[in-house]
């Protein structure tokens, strides 16, 4: 199990490629990559603030869940703060297991919990307004399938 | 002494990232509402406790838990990671 929290970017390829080398006896890696998205076309930057010390214990204990409900081979989570552009990689989950099925289920599992319960705020800057990203009522109800 | 950090928009309303306040509050409820009575940014900040999220000694939680023996308080807006 690999959890990081960085402000520096990171290669989503070279991490996978790293995760499926280690990952020995699971047939099946699921990855996911969270990119900054502009839907207004006006943002400039992307700032995302979190909680050192919690975020961490957050995500080790989310991914610690899915480990052992799936009975995960072993799960990656890496996750940025600090300054984005459209287009950057904000994050990506990886899991490993020995079917496909729970390596799908798990990497939902943790997108679903670390965009709720993972101490993480996004803020989009523009050319004349910044504002604080509202968490959605879908994100939460997510939630409720675990 | 309890420390109090605030984050995303409770930390621009309140004007500070985090402090040390002296309290005898039994819970956080009862600490939102020493604050909020001390300065109007407090008030302002927690008018709509359910726009807020808290975490003791980082760990979610909510506004009826117990203080005693807690060192950190965060107040902050509804997560938004992914």
């Amino acid at each position: 199990m690999e959890v990081r929290v960085q402000e520096a970017p990171f290669a989503a390829g070279a991490e996978l490629d790293r995760f499926t080398a280690r990952a020995d006896g699971a047939g099946a890696v699921v990855s996911f990559s969270g990119i900054v998205r502009d839907d207004s076309g006006q943002m400039a930057e992307m700032l995302i603030e979190h909680y050192p010390g919690m975020t961490e214990k957050a995500l080790e204990s989310i991914a610690g869940q899915a480990v052992e409900r799936w009975s995960l081979a072993d799960v990656l989570v890496i996750h940025r703060f600090g300054a984005m552009k459209p287009g950057d990689q904000i994050m990506m989950v990886a899991t490993a297991a020995r079917h496909r099925k729970h390596a799908f289920e798990a990497a939902e599992f943790l997108m679903d919990y670390l965009k709720s319960r993972a101490p993480f705020w996004k803020q989009e800057r523009g050319p004349d307004s910044t504002e604080w990203v509202a968490a959605k009522q879908d994100d939460e109800d997510s939630l409720t399938r675990w | 002494m309890i420390e109090i950090l605030y984050f995303a928009w409770v930390r621009e309303r309140i004007g500070l990232p985090r402090e040390k306040v002296e309290t005898t509050a039994g819970t956080v409820s009862e600490l939102v509402a020493e604050l909020s009575a001390r300065e109007e940014r407090y008030a302002l900040a927690f008018s709509d406790l359910s726009a807020l999220r808290v975490a003791v000694d980082q760990e979610l939680t909510d506004f009826d838990a117990p203080l005693e023996g807690v060192r950190e308080i965060a107040f902050f807006p509804p997560m938004t990671g992914g």
